[in-house]
């Protein structure tokens, strides 16, 4: 059994990345280096000028850029099927390209939920036809994302499921998500769980906080995604399991996941860059973007997800890119759908705030971006000789103000819109096919 | 360039606003009249003129003063809306011979609106208007029936009104443009 | 201003402003003609997305006494949660032309929201539990012309404080006058954060009720509280009924209505002496009237041309 990564594909280049200051936190590369890209691997890595091209390859000045490993997410929303008006494969992946990815995986909680291997055969053939990097998918993990009856995890697995989840919502039967995890046993993919007690949030569009008691909206506290957290890693525990926990957004999450790794429990987890970057002081103008479950919280929180990131309590980083339409965006802020779009700004607003403000280092910041996958057990992306050729140019100096020119996405609910951000994702390459490119970049015009 | 004109100093004024109290008198002997000055400096010069008009007619005379705010026709063309100030008319109007007292007659909107302040307090006999300065240039079918002085003016001329018990001094001015 | 969504945008001064508006407006009640023309051949729409007769017609009173035309919409409950979105609900009312929209809706910031989508002036008659300025405000008019000044009053609301609009209001504008306001209710309705985001201090018990110059008893929702946020309305009662037994004769007492009576205030209480809650009803009428005459009186530039015509 293995992991199907469904995409379009295409012509692989073949390029010389030249003069960049190449970084890569798996194998200590960090300096001024050339790289050839051939055969959809990397050929070489090289002193700057050190590299022979063959004729063919396209030269690429990189001079003053940076290049990196390519980044993958474990976690989005790109609505295939049944909710194309808010994405679709096409956008959804050139929306991830132009951030820097090159692998994603994707949720399940579509129209209707991906629940069965017949809807599952369905998305991998979508996907083929549509997506411009590779995408694996998850399942869910209960039928029809009830919480009572579990899919057909086996036969899921059997064709190439990524792993399972019920995201948006809890599995809020302990019962039911303990089977989950005994039958993981017979499939071995990993389960990963949006955390949430719904007796304590249940009506809540945000954060329990001054913002909730001012505006007389209910607001759902820290304690309803740890103590959900701290029961499923009990649970995990006593069943030997593998899980994933999504979205980290409170201080005492970070701690839950600290204490049972410590303890030996089998999990990941993953924070998003809305929840390390933001408060529920963005929610003060009640702006539905700033609208996500889990909820912008306390800047202790956000602080405390900073540390977790920093210390490797959270394994990766992860958009939860969300795409929401116009019209259900316009919403008042309570009926409005939760979620932000995320893949075009995320490694471009981390690096000008967290490294930017010291919080993080460059090479820290770049294995928890490129780390989404490796919970699934996919490699992480490597600059190294014979790896496959995922790298991603980055503009450490281009300035621009987010969605100004729009987005590849086809919503636009980005809850950094209108940020002005330092930096930005020129060119990326996903097992060795060009996927985006900005025109701003010089060098191999041919390509 | 603008240039003022005066028109009435203190002592012409005052002569203008006793030949209306007498006019006011020799035309209704018999009325029950009942003095409305229009906010804001029309009730001052209602208030001035009743003492005299009193004893001219021999019998008290109620008085009262509208405003008209509430009664223009221009309301939602102005940048801002109008101030209110207290209307006050505690006698009953039934029956009674209303003069409505103004500063300046111009457009006659103003004496239109004050009309409608004061048929929602009832039914008068009859409406006359007293008007210290009438100035022309009239937009409505209203005439005044008492006039202290007449002021031929340019439409885009402002006739400037001040009162002791507002402005400090006494003074009609025409200020041309 | 164009639009009135919630108290802290006026400031002590714009309540002022419309306090002396209401004052002179407040006059055309007591006359024979119980109108004005003011606001002749301009439309007031009503939409309201939750009942309350009370408030609905206040503001139809109100704009019917500045002879506005009015028409009111009553959206279900449900609608707002499937068919029509709001957006294009207001964009069909836009058809008629309103001068005014008065939006009573479940959500908090729909009012804001619609101010942005429409020409008209939006007047928030409630947006969920966040805010409803023109009781506020008629709560404000109601306490000063009986005390005067309201500067180092302390005022007591008292209830169920976590679902008030009118608490979330009336709490900020009584603060903007001076006074010094203390939420009071069971722990379970008085919501975390509460106090230090309206600038008030909060209370779960009557204790020190007696330092109060005005208690403001809220309306418990009965059919949403029992067994709930209260085990029942009589522990409740026990506990926070504004009572005779808990009042002093110089205490004046407030009610935004209706009233249940016997449950957050006894009936004695209501029909007694010191209860302002039909003086607040009267100045409903008068606020409302000042509020639509400050919005919608003025401000279309560009029909200034008329504005020297009538000196």
């Amino acid at each position: 059994m293995s992991i199907a990564m469904n995409w379009v594909g295409g012509e692989p280049i073949c390029a010389l990345i030249t003069g960049a200051r190449c970084i890569d936190p798996r194998t200590g590369l960090d300096q001024l280096a050339d790289v050839l890209v051939v055969d959809s691997c990397i050929a070489e890595v090289g002193a700057v000028g050190s590299l022979t091209a063959p004729s063919e390859a396209s030269i690429i000045n990189a001079e003053g850029l940076i290049v990196m490993p390519a980044f993958t997410d474990p976690h989005v929303h790109l609505r295939t099927p049944g909710q194309e008006h808010k994405e679709s494969l096409a956008t959804g992946t050139r929306s991830a390209a132009a951030g820097g990815y090159c692998q994603l995986l994707a949720m399940p909680n579509t129209t209707p939920p991906i629940d069965s291997p017949e809807i599952l055969r369905g998305v991998f053939s979508r996907l083929a036809e549509e997506a411009v990097i590779p995408v694996g998918q998850l399942a869910c993990i209960t039928r029809g994302m009830e919480g009572s009856q579990l899919t057909e995890m086996g036969l899921m697995a059997e064709i190439g499921v990524a792993g399972f989840t019920d995201d948006g919502l809890p599995v809020t039967d302990a019962g039911v998500l303990r089977r989950a995890m005994a039958y993981q046993r017979l499939h071995g993919l990993p389960i990963a769980l949006h955390e949430e007690d719904p007796s304590l949030s249940a009506g809540a569009p945000l954060n329990e906080g001054q913002i909730s008691a001012k505006r007389g909206l209910r607001g759902s506290p820290g304690i309803a995604e740890s103590t959900m957290i701290e029961r499923d890693c009990a649970i995990a525990e006593l069943e030997s399991a593998q899980i994933h926990v999504q979205h980290l957004s409170a201080a005492r999450s970070v701690d839950a996941i600290a204490r049972a790794k410590q303890s030996g429990v089998s999990v990941t987890a993953e924070a998003s860059p809305h929840h390390l970057l933001l408060t529920e002081a963005a929610c003060d103008t009640l702006d539905t973007r700033a609208k996500m479950n889990p909820p912008l919280r306390f800047e202790e929180d956000r602080l405390a997800l900073i540390a977790g990131l920093r210390d490797g309590t959270i394994d990766c980083v992860a958009t939860d890119h969300a795409p929401h339409s116009k019209d259900e965006k316009s919403e008042p802020f309570e009926i409005a759908p939760f979620g932000t779009t995320g893949l075009e700004t995320a490694f471009a607003v981390l690096n000008q705030e967290l490294v930017g403000n010291r919080d993080l280092d460059l090479s820290t910041l770049i294995e928890r971006m490129t780390s989404g996958c490796v919970p699934f057990g996919l490699e992480p992306p490597m600059i190294k000789q014979g790896e496959p050729a995922n790298l991603v140019v980055f503009d450490p100096e281009e300035s621009w103000i987010a969605g100004e020119d729009g987005w590849e996405s086809r919503s636009e609910n980005c809850c950094f819109t209108g940020r002005s951000i330092k930096g930005r994702v020129v060119m990326t390459i996903a097992s060795g096919v060009l996927v985006h490119r900005s025109g701003r970049l010089s060098g191999g015009e041919q390509l | 360039m603008s240039s003022e004109t005066p028109v009435l100093d203190q002592d012409g004024m005052q002569r203008a606003l006793t030949r209306v109290a007498h006019e006011v008198v020799e035309q209704n002997p018999d009325a029950e009249i009942a003095l409305v000055g229009v906010q804001r400096r029309g009730a001052v010069l209602a208030r001035r003129i009743h003492p005299l008009l009193e004893e001219l007619h021999g019998r008290e005379i109620p008085i009262g003063d509208v405003d008209i705010s509430l009664y223009r026709d221009d309301v939602a063309s102005r940048p801002a809306a109008p101030v209110v100030h207290a209307t006050h008319l505690d006698f009953p109007v039934a029956g009674k011979t209303v003069v409505i007292v103004d500063d300046v007659l111009y457009t006659g909107r103003t004496v239109r609106a004050a009309i409608d302040a004061v048929f929602a307090f009832g039914r008068p006999a009859q409406i006359k208007l007293a008007v210290l300065c009438d100035r022309g240039h009239r937009e409505l079918p209203i005439r005044p029936d008492h006039v202290g002085k007449n002021i031929p003016t340019a439409h885009d001329d402002r006739v400037n009104v001040s009162v002791v018990e507002i402005d400090g001094n006494d003074s009609v001015v025409i200020a041309s443009r | 201003m164009k639009d009135l969504i919630s108290i802290d945008q006026l400031g002590r001064a714009g309540i002022e402003r419309i306090l002396a508006r209401a004052n002179e407006v407040s006059q055309v009640a007591s006359r024979e003609v119980q109108k004005v023309p003011a606001l002749r051949g301009r439309l007031v729409a009503n939409l309201f997305y939750e009942a309350s007769t009370r408030t609905t017609s206040s503001f139809e009173l109100a704009a019917k006494r500045l002879s506005a035309d009015v028409i009111t919409l009553r959206a279900s409950g449900s609608s707002v949660e499937k068919g029509e979105s709001l957006k294009d609900t207001i964009t069909t009312l836009s058809a008629y032309s309103p001068a005014a929209i008065v939006l009573r809706h479940p959500c908090a910031g729909a009012a804001a929201l619609v101010a942005g989508w429409t020409d008209a002036a939006v007047i928030n008659a409630g947006d969920g539990a966040h805010a409803h300025p023109t009781q506020a405000l008629l709560d404000v008019h109601t306490l000063v012309n009986r005390i005067g000044d309201l500067t180092g009053k302390r005022i007591w609301i008292v209830g169920d404080i976590a679902h008030s609009r009118v608490a979330r209001s009336s709490a900020v504008a009584f603060g903007l006058m001076g006074a010094r306001v203390t939420l009071c209710g069971p722990p379970t309705l008085l919501p975390p954060g509460i106090g230090a985001a309206l600038g008030c201090e909060t209370s779960t018990s009557l204790e020190r009720l007696g330092e109060a110059d005005v208690v403001y008893g809220l309306r418990m929702q009965l059919e949403r509280m029992e067994g709930v946020a209260i085990p029942s309305l009589r522990e409740y009662s026990s506990y926070y009924m504004i009572d005779s037994g808990r009042l002093s004769s110089n205490q004046l007492v407030m009610h935004p209505g209706p009233v249940n009576r016997g449950v957050e205030i006894s009936g004695a209480v209501v029909d007694g002496p010191h209860s302002l809650i039909s003086e607040q009803v009267a100045s409903g009428v008068a606020i409302r009237m000042a509020v639509l005459f400050e919005l919608l009186a003025g401000g279309d530039v560009s029909k200034q041309h008329h504005e020297t015509v009538m000196a």
